[in-house]
């Protein structure tokens, strides 16, 4: 979980990620509300992060839990550019920065990475592993690409998220198991009859967790569903939602040997369906096993026809022990999961200080030939009587010299795995040859004037 | 050249074990395409050590116990992967393979692995016999795991005592259809075995050996399979008292393999 305090300024590696948001356990839905961007407006804050100068590369994610801005910056000062970011999301929805009161989480470089992985593995979710925010995440990632948004760096932090989250969902149980009291029973459901395609359920009373029940059932391709209820108007009203059949009451027994999917939600006192006739039931349709979700309270069905031979009988009490069960199974997956994560991060991290080795000798040739251009220039000035051809001559004999110092360092900085993993080392490199003052030199040169150009 | 091949159908199917008991805890396409692989790739190590086997006995390999035991390990693993691909399942196979690993772990090191002489020879008519009888012993080997497997199944369902394996299993409608598969295999093996074993003899000696024990014991092994396919679609044994009784018939096959073959039959040695 990224901290909402200002980090030090610090001397950092020059390609950053950047984050700024706020999540379900930093912002109350009133917040978060505010700060939500549709998708097109997502990606016109992209663009302006970008035009503004704030980032280089920019992705908004969005969700009903989450609202975050993810860049990359070249800039060295980490709270500049989150300060940056914070001003440009406050304008952006018209908020006073006062009123942020802590509610936004940014970080940089490896830790933003690391929140981005962990929200792509469903860790940082409301509930623990839930799929949907990997769609959400392809979805947002996949508009700024096509939009050009996003540039190297983004792009292999976001494919690198969605490995992870696949990996997490596949390797591990964190997402596995069931989280809901009608998701459950559908699981088991399937436990039972395997594919549930052309299976008929049966849906007594229309309760809003029948109903939720009906929808999953449909989402995994059930044939037939009927839909009785004391109130025959009722029963109509949900048999339309879900594409149903609504029955009267009082064919209860006539259909009750049809379906292999039995849902109950009635209101009142006492059982509505005995043991004798469920075994009835099971009895016409020649002994085939029935499902049966009880989710009344008090119970539909009566407790003696668990002991019934091919009935399985899960009443709302099983269902929510089972779903208990499977949180803690989750929970107790974690570590596996952030073990994966942790792993996607240190390749990441080593692709970056990749991408820096191959920046540091670039910047090398160039600070080089400047002196080289100098000194040659002085020098000949003293010496009048070199002709020109000796002084091309000259000229190309100190660039060779250059290029050969040169390669050796570059060959080792762009294959040597061991050095990518050392961006101290990096840095480190770049502080000796004075590369990074010089950056910073430049960067505070070119700055004014870029504004100039803004205001022109 | 043969035990070298023995081993690595060994290797092979341990590997394949431990990809197939990974998948049920952590799903993965092509981890359990690669289980069927190494299966497949033991099947055909299996196969070629006893081809050489029988290159040097001039018969199907099933006069000695090992290599009678031998070709019952690959059938079983033969009618598997068929019920496999045809069933598009994978979870059975951490425990079939488990059974193969021990199985061929079993012969490999109690069993004397060279033929000890070369028996006479029989003819096509007998070696088909034997092999198809071995064939249906390995189907209902199979029937036996999956019934198995749907007991705990239901089992685990009705005491809701659901562990993390128990979400990757299949469903119980699926592990019907499996053992009812395997049992058509055996059933349809066995019974095609035992007329080519009748019309051999009958042209070996004219007559018929119906009061030979392992004959009444094979006989009976036919109508419990046949009785349990037509129980397993009643009302009042479909389920799991249709996987007990196929269950239980497996161990009538035993009696057979192992009791009636050594103390009771006047000949079907390791049959």
């Amino acid at each position: 979980m990224p901290t909402s305090s200002t980090t030090p300024r610090t001397h950092s590696p020059r390609i950053q990620v950047a984050l700024i948001g706020c999540n379900h356990r930093t912002a109350p839905v009133e917040f978060r509300e505010r700060v939500a961007f549709t998708p097109e407006q997502a990606l016109h804050a992209a663009d302006e992060l970008r035009r503004q100068g704030i980032l280089e590369e920019a992705v908004v994610l969005s969700t009903c839990n989450r609202s975050e801005l993810y860049g990359v910056t070249s800039e060295v000062a980490s709270n500049d550019i989150t300060d940056a970011m914070e001003v440009f999301l406050t304008s952006f929805h018209r908020i006073p920065r006062g009123e942020l009161n802590g509610r936004l989480y940014r970080c940089m470089g490896p830790e933003a990475v690391r929140h981005l992985f962990r929200v792509a593995a469903g860790l940082d979710s409301m509930l623990l592993g839930e799929a949907e925010i990997l769609g959400q995440l392809k979805t947002a990632y996949g508009q700024a690409l096509d939009h050009g948004a996003t540039g190297p760096v983004l792009n292999k932090v976001f494919q690198s998220a969605l490995e992870v989250g696949k990996r997490v969902r596949s390797e591990t149980e964190v997402g596995a198991r069931p989280m809901s009291v009608a998701f459950a029973g559908v699981k088991l459901a399937e436990r039972v009859f395997g594919n549930l395609k052309g299976r008929a359920a049966l849906v007594l009373g229309a309760g809003t967790v029948a109903e939720q029940v009906v929808e999953h059932l449909r989402n995994r391709g059930i044939g037939r569903v009927r839909v009785v209820n004391r109130s025959y108007e009722r029963a109509q009203d949900l048999a339309q939602r879900v594409s149903g059949e609504a029955l009267p009451w009082d064919s209860l027994d006539r259909v009750l040997s049809t379906p292999d999917i039995l849902v109950t939600s009635v209101s009142g006192s006492g059982p509505v369906l005995s043991r004798e006739l469920l075994d009835a039931a099971i009895s016409a349709r020649g002994g085939k096993p029935v499902f049966v979700v009880d989710l009344g309270v008090p119970r539909n069905v009566a407790p003696e026809a668990a002991g019934l031979y091919n009935l399985y009988l899960y009443n709302i009490d099983d269902l929510g022990e089972i779903v208990e069960q499977n949180k803690k199974a989750r929970e107790a997956e974690i570590p596996r999961a952030e073990a994966i994560v942790s792993e996607h991060i240190a390749k990441f991290e080593s692709w970056r200080a990749a991408l820096e080795a191959g920046s540091i000798v670039d910047d090398l040739r160039g600070r080089l030939q400047q002196h080289r251009e100098m000194l040659l220039r002085e020098k000949l000035a003293e010496m009048p009587d070199v002709s020109p051809e000796e002084r091309a001559r000259i000229a190309h004999i100190t660039e060779e010299l250059i290029e050969r110092v040169l390669d050796e360092p570059a060959k080792r900085l762009s294959h040597g795995g061991a050095m990518r993993g050392r961006l101290g080392a990096i840095e480190a490199l770049r502080h000796l040859f004075g590369l990074d003052e010089e950056k910073a030199g430049l960067e505070r040169e070119e700055k004014p004037s870029s504004k100039e150009d803004e205001r022109k | 050249m043969g035990h070298e091949l023995a081993y690595l159908s060994l290797a092979l199917y341990a590997a394949s074990f431990l990809c197939y008991a990974r998948i049920l805890y952590a799903p993965q396409l092509w981890l359990g395409r690669f289980a069927t692989l190494l299966l497949a790739g033991g099947i055909v190590a299996q196969y070629f050590a006893l081809l050489e086997r029988s290159h040097w006995t001039h018969s199907v390999p099933y006069d000695d116990l090992y290599g009678s035991m031998s070709l019952f390990a690959w059938l079983l693993g033969v009618t598997y992967l068929g019920l496999e691909l045809f069933h598009r399942q994978r979870s059975v196979g951490a425990f079939v393979t488990l059974v193969l690993v021990a199985w061929t772990v079993l012969i490999t090191l109690i069993v004397p692995q060279a033929p000890s002489a070369t028996p006479p020879a029989r003819g096509l008519l007998f070696a088909l016999h034997v092999t198809l009888n071995t064939w249906a012993y390995a189907a209902f080997a199979l029937s036996f795991v999956i019934s198995v497997i749907y007991l705990v199944q239901d089992w685990v369902l009705r005491s809701r005592k659901m562990s993390v394996a128990f979400w990757r299993f299949p469903a119980l409608d699926v592990l019907d259809r499996m053992a009812r598969s395997s049992v058509y295999v055996g059933l349809a093996a066995l019974s095609m075995g035992v007329v080519m074993g009748l019309i051999w003899e009958h042209r070996l000696s004219g007559s018929y050996s119906w009061a030979d024990p392992k004959v009444v014991v094979t006989l009976a092994i036919l109508a419990v399979y046949a009785a349990y396919l037509r129980l397993s679609r009643s009302t009042n044994w479909r389920g799991a008292r249709a996987s007990v009784l196929c269950a239980a018939n497996f161990l009538i096959v035993l009696f057979s393999y192992t009791f009636v073959n050594l103390y009771l039959t006047r000949f079907h040695r390791f049959l």
